[in-house]
């Protein structure tokens, strides 16, 4: 990775090679974070696309940049972005069948429409003349662009600020929440239980099975019925309950029937039992 | 190697990028890609600059950071609180255009 | 003496004004208030007509300009009086039998709480027409025409608590507005032609214009003649006009506003000499109609409803004349005034017979009257005479100069009219003898009525039969002072013109004729009428005697054409309306709604739609920019 100090008509062979090879990993990463069923794919792709990215702003002479990519693009912004995915839920995946009539092909077409049209418009643009940044990074690219920023874009450097601070202060006033009143306390939460008489005991605890995570399987109740209850709310709220009442029957028995086996008794078909081994799996 | 090839790549990953948005339904995708054209368009910038031999597109691409991140700060927190009232992060979902 | 030409119309005027705003402290004096004024009018009409007198020919035109009207550039409308010959021909009649009947009226109205108002109303009919006959422009005389036509209208609807007075009421002024609307058309057509409506200008430039256009302003002037004259085709409305007062039919609806088509005619007689197509129709009109309304007349039973025909008829006899040019102007307007005499006394003998017959109008009723009204059987039998046109008497002038004039027309077209006025005359002679009999002679045939009351036949009051006797003596005595040595011809023949027709027969043979037609009217009516009794029940009679008892279904040929022919004209249009206007308009608002039906699936609400939108559009912009530089 060696950055070009000065660019003519021509890269060296190295930035060519680089560019080829990461800029295929670029196309890929852009591609991956377009496809990708799961959102925390897509970020990580999109990471990936970014950072390669990072490394031709160094290959051309952006150093400040590149490595400005690196820190808040790549490192703040997409974290924000897992965090946000995070929250919606890691494991949610899209469906990815279109809903309205025409909005892909419609999309495609123009997509490609688009891209025809900018390769055409580069491809005919006169840009024979590369007169490269080795004048302009001769003091160092930050204190080039330094000069810049202080002095001939000092003004629109402060609106940036403001525009930050705006954007702030929105987020804090979108995702914020009155609270209109005192949060109850644990006390005051268990009275209001006894008299509604509703779940007057503690919910029940999730179930509880070995093999995976059982966080988000539903419990099963004194009678055998699978309780919605058991589970944490938010992931009753995305949906990402596991229905396993009929493996955890299905176990059951299968536990009943080796038990049995062991007994030497026979009293369960085999098909049960190989519809238990397809549950398991 | 010409280095027209950037603006080439550049090209490219926006295009990606606006037909990601056009097709994802997933809130944050939507907004991945989004990032996606910016940075698109922030390769062009610095193409550009060492084009011309001066730094401005440098300086150009360093504001797009600037008002990328401000747009993430907001759109994630519309995202949020979209998520909050209807447990869901689809675009269409919010079809009425309210929350 | 110009100065007082105004006063002529000031007088009525502000007795219109004091009587109509008044109010109640005025009722006991109001009729004489009214009739004081009207008097004083026709005081200064007398003044001026002895002043007339005394000037040479050229110089008896007085006008006086009162002030600008509508002064615009290039148009001009004053409020100026012009009098005339003609003019103060009619002055003298409206202002006498007007005061006369106000007079009249002081007796006859003296039962009504509203006599106020109705004196108010006479007052304001006679500002009306004087401002009519002495306007000097066709706008100013525009103004009075629709003044008698609201007096008329007032007055016919005076007993408005009766409906069919009311509805009579309507009738006419809805009939006059038909004339109304020929007379404003072809002021318009004037204005166009001449640029001005002054009479001056207009009359003596006839020749610059066009002989169509002049034909079309001339037929326009006849149908507003027609509508005010009731001519046929618009004479529906004078039969039921009869509902107003007697009074009104006498003065309003015999003697003078009814004969304002008939001075409108002889006015615009140049424009009637330049069209001679017009004029063949104007003679036709006054033909029909004088046999029309004689047929009319003679199946009436109601006394004034047969005065009715009867004036209809001699109007047409006038416009009869009015239509044969030069030869018969002069003819008209003396027919004109003698028959505002006698009609107007007739009229009067009429309402002094239903006075003392508890307002009875069927003439089956009446019978044997001249014993107990004598004043009145007199003074209508003199008018009796009159129009019948006994010898010597002022009809016995007039119409047989009219009848001699239709001769004189020349030609097939002379015969045929000439004919026809000599069948009118014998009409004429048959009903009015016919009214006269079934009146005064014969056995008494009136009945007690439901309540028990038995009809008093009395004399009227002094106030009625005075005017009655003073129209008697005009009935009497007019044609034969205009008639006698031809003065009433070279009195008018300044203004209308004269020339002597060339009659196929020599006037001898048409008085001849004229006296042989009365005798076999007369000897008709008295064999049907007066050698045996009148039955108290109309005879269902033959199929022309229903007809004209229905007006000679007027009424019914109005509502099968005009009426139901209008509903039916706005039932189509309806229907018109509601499929093909409601459809453009419907279907326009559909295929929006449709279209944007259409359009609203664009708006589906998902952002990406819209961004799709967007993206397509950028494209665009990018082609249309990569094209421009290629160009």
């Amino acid at each position: 990775m060696s950055p070009q100090f000065a660019a003519a008509y021509s890269t060296s062979t190295g930035e060519a090679f680089q560019f080829w090879v990461l800029g295929t990993v670029a196309v890929i990463g852009a591609l991956s974070t377009v496809l990708m069923r799961r959102a925390v794919h897509s970020a990580l792709s999109l990471a990936g696309t970014m950072i390669v990215l990072a490394v031709f702003y160094l290959a051309n002479g952006a150093y400040f940049l590149g490595i400005v990519q690196i820190v808040v693009y790549t490192g703040a912004i997409m974290m924000l972005f897992l965090f946000v995915v995070m929250l919606v839920g890691v494991t949610a995946a899209d469906s990815l069948t279109e809903t309205i009539k025409g909005q892909r092909w419609l999309a495609l077409l123009c997509g490609l429409g688009f891209g025809i049209l900018l390769f055409a418009g580069i491809g005919n643009a006169s840009l024979s003349q590369f007169d490269g940044l080795a004048t302009a990074n001769a003091n160092g690219n930050v204190e080039g662009l330094a000069t810049l920023i202080f002095t001939k874009y000092v003004f629109a450097f402060e609106i940036t600020g403001a525009l930050l601070i705006t954007a702030a202060v929105g987020a804090m006033v979108l995702t914020h929440r009155e609270r209109t009143e005192r949060p109850k306390t644990q006390r005051e939460l268990s009275e209001q239980r006894v008299r509604e008489g509703k779940h007057v005991p503690p919910l029940p605890a999730p179930g509880v099975y070995a093999r995976h995570n059982a966080v988000d399987v539903q419990g099963l109740l004194p009678d055998g019925t699978p309780s919605e209850l058991t589970v944490s709310k938010t992931l009753r709220d995305r949906g990402q309950i596991r229905d396993v009442s009929s493996e955890a029957l299905n176990d059951l028995r299968a536990l009943e029937q080796r038990a049995e086996e062991r007994l030497e008794r026979t009293e369960i078909e085999p098909a049960n039992l190989q519809r238990t081994e397809e549950a398991s799996k | 190697m010409n280095p027209v090839n950037y603006l080439y790549l550049s090209a490219l990953l926006f295009t990606i990028g606006a037909t990601g948005v056009l097709i994802r339904r997933n809130a944050i995708v939507v907004f991945m890609c989004i990032e996606l054209m910016l940075n698109a368009c922030n390769l062009a910038f610095v193409t550009f600059s060492r084009m011309h031999g001066n730094l401005d597109g440098q300086v150009i691409a360093f504001f797009t950071m600037v008002v990328a991140a401000a747009e993430v700060v907001v759109g994630l927190a519309i995202i949020v609180s979209l998520f909050r009232s209807r447990h869901s992060a689809s675009v269409d979902d919010a079809s009425l255009m309210k929350l | 003496m110009e100065n007082l030409i105004a006063l002529l119309v000031a007088a009525p005027l502000l007795g219109a004004v004091v009587l109509l705003c008044g109010g109640r402290r005025l009722d006991a004096v109001g009729h004489w208030i009214g009739t004081a004024l009207s008097s004083a009018s026709f005081v200064i009409g007398v003044v001026l007509f002895t002043d007339l007198l005394g000037k040479n020919a050229e110089h008896r035109t007085l006008m006086q300009h009162l002030w600008t009207w509508v002064p615009v550039e290039g148009f001009q409308a004053d409020v100026t009086f012009r009098l005339d010959q003609l003019s103060m021909t009619f002055v003298l009649l409206i202002t006498g039998v007007g005061s006369l009947i106000h007079l009249y009226s002081v007796g006859y109205m003296e039962h009504d709480e509203r006599r106020r108002r109705f004196f108010g109303y006479l007052n304001l009919f006679l500002a009306a027409m004087l401002i009519l006959v002495l306007a000097d422009n066709y706008l100013l005389l525009y103004v009075g025409w629709e003044g008698v036509g609201l007096a008329s209208y007032l007055l016919i609807g005076f007993w408005q608590h009766k409906p069919s007075a009311a509805t009579a009421a309507k009738k006419a002024f809805l009939v006059n507005r038909v004339g109304d609307m020929g007379l404003s058309i072809a002021i318009m057509l004037m204005f166009t032609t001449f640029g001005t409506f002054a009479f001056g200008p207009v009359l003596s430039h006839v020749g610059d214009a066009s002989e169509g256009k002049l034909t079309g302003i001339a037929l326009m002037l006849l149908l507003a003649a027609c509508g005010k004259s009731a001519q046929v085709p618009l004479q529906s409305w004078l039969g039921d006009a009869m509902e107003g007062p007697t009074p009104v039919s006498a003065l309003i609806h015999a003697a003078t506003m009814v004969t304002a088509g008939v001075y409108l005619i002889v006015r615009s007689g140049a424009i009637f000499n330049a069209a001679p197509d017009a004029q063949l129709v104007v003679t036709v009109v006054g033909a029909v109609t004088l046999l029309f309304g004689a047929i009319v007349g003679c199946a009436k039973d109601d006394i004034k409803k047969a005065l009715a025909g009867s004036t209809m008829s001699q109007i047409g006899y006038m416009v009869l004349a009015a239509g044969l040019g030069p030869i018969g102007y002069v003819f008209a307007i003396m027919h004109l005034v003698t028959h505002g005499f006698f009609k107007a006394g007739l009229f009067l003998g009429a309402g002094s017979v239903m006075h003392g017959m508890n307002d009875e109008v069927d003439m089956r009723k009446y019978g044997g009257l001249r014993k107990y009204m004598p004043v009145t059987f007199i003074t209508f039998g003199l008018g009796y005479l009159a129009i019948i046109g006994f010898p010597g008497l002022s009809g016995f002038f007039s119409k047989d100069k009219i009848i001699e004039a239709a001769f004189a027309k020349g030609g097939t077209e002379g015969w045929i009219l000439g004919g026809a006025a000599l069948l009118g005359a014998a009409i004429t002679a048959f009903y009015m003898t016919r009214v006269m009999l079934m009146t005064f002679f014969g056995e008494k045939r009136w009945q007690p009525d439901e309540n028990g009351h038995e009809p008093h036949p009395h004399e009227s009051p002094r106030t009625m039969t005075i005017p009655m006797i003073v129209l008697a003596f005009g009935s009497v005595f007019a044609g034969g002072i205009f008639g006698i040595g031809d003065r009433f011809l070279h009195w008018l023949e300044p203004i209308t013109g004269h020339e002597e027709g060339n009659s196929p027969v020599s006037a001898l043979t048409v008085t001849l004729a004229t006296m042989v037609v009365l005798v076999v009217g007369v000897g008709i009516a008295w064999a049907q009428y007066g050698r045996r009794p009148v039955p108290a029940v109309a005879p269902r009679g033959s199929l022309l005697t229903r007809a004209a008892r229905r007006d000679l279904l007027q009424d019914d040929f109005n509502h099968v054409v005009l009426v139901r022919g209008g509903e039916h004209l706005t039932r189509s249009l309806v229907y018109v309306d509601h499929t093909l206007v409601d459809g453009v308009v419907n279907g326009t608002a559909a295929s929006m709604g449709g279209l944007s039906g259409r359009l609203r699936k664009l708006q589906n609400g998902y952002a990406r739609s819209y961004a799709v939108s967007m993206f397509g559009g950028a494209a665009i912009l990018v082609a249309a920019t990569l094209l421009m530089r290629a160009v």
